[in-house]
């Protein structure tokens, strides 16, 4: 599982790409690189690309929901980018996508929420 | 009469292994042919039920992970077993969103991705004794197949 960080927007974005298994195992390094890193940069934007990511499961929802109750508590926001269809239908079953909207393209989501910041 | 195919395994409740029980039920159930939603899908399942055997089965030992898969012409069985703490209440923890570990940020949706996922959820439970998880899932693309023969 690999977390490649990138900072848009003069830092007031993180865009993290997850590449790899996200399960219960590597739900821990997630989470904590993920805060981490948020804090350290002091964003309170963050994109999600998921296009290099070749599984999920429900820990994996526990860590996106937890990052979106994390930021929406600070004010923040948040956005996901390029999910498989079976993350889509993990999205649609757990009711994410009725609180975060799912982007087809990472610049779409980079995009959208600089908008709405604005 | 014909012996089903099956084949099971016996692992130690450890986190790292639930990437192995995924590939080895995905490598077992290829030869129906599933599409790459379906396993996909065979994955997730798999996972979610290991980690609920490791996480909630075993929360203060290491105990062994139970698993069981059989296929059954155009279906694929698997049986999910630890021999850990059982579920007192099986109604709430079908619930979605429910968790009794939110401290480790847990979704609460194992079940109800579970239950999406395949045809048939079953769950046995005893306090003391462990809970038994059985799931079948139909291939549809073995359906056509099957559907196709004269």
């Amino acid at each position: 599982m690999k977390v490649k960080l990138e900072s848009a927007h003069r830092g007031s974005m993180l865009i993290a790409s997850l590449s790899g298994e996200l399960d219960d195992h590597e739900a821990d390094t997630v989470r904590t690189i993920l805060d981490r890193e948020m804090e350290k940069s002091g964003a309170k934007r963050l994109v999600l690309d998921l296009a290099d990511l070749t599984f999920m499961d429900s820990s994996g929802l526990g860590v996106i929901l937890g990052r979106y109750r994390k930021l929406k508590a600070q004010g923040g926001q948040m956005a996901i980018a390029n999910v498989s269809p079976t993350v889509s239908k993990l999205f649609e079953i757990s009711g994410i996508r009725k609180i975060m909207t799912v982007y087809r393209k990472r610049e779409d989501a980079v995009h959208a929420l600089k908008e709405e910041a604005l | 009469m014909k012996r089903p195919n099956e084949m099971s395994i016996t692992f130690t409740a450890l986190s790292e292994n639930e990437a192995f029980a995924r590939v080895a039920v995905a490598a077992f159930v290829s030869q129906l042919n599933p599409t790459m939603e379906e396993l996909t899908e065979i994955k997730t399942v798999v996972s979610e039920a290991v980690t609920n055997a490791i996480i909630h089965g075993y929360p203060d030992l290491i105990g062994d992970v139970f698993l069981h898969c059989k296929i059954l012409g155009d279906r694929m069985e698997l049986v999910v077993e630890d021999h850990g703490v059982g579920i007192d209440d099986l109604e709430t923890v079908r619930q979605p969103l429910f968790t009794s570990r939110p401290e480790l940020e847990r979704s609460g949706m194992g079940f109800t991705i579970m239950e999406s996922f395949v045809d048939e959820f079953e769950v046995t439970s005893e306090v003391g004794m462990g809970t038994r998880l059985r799931l079948v899932k139909r291939m549809a693309a073995q359906q056509v197949a099957a559907g196709n023969e004269v």
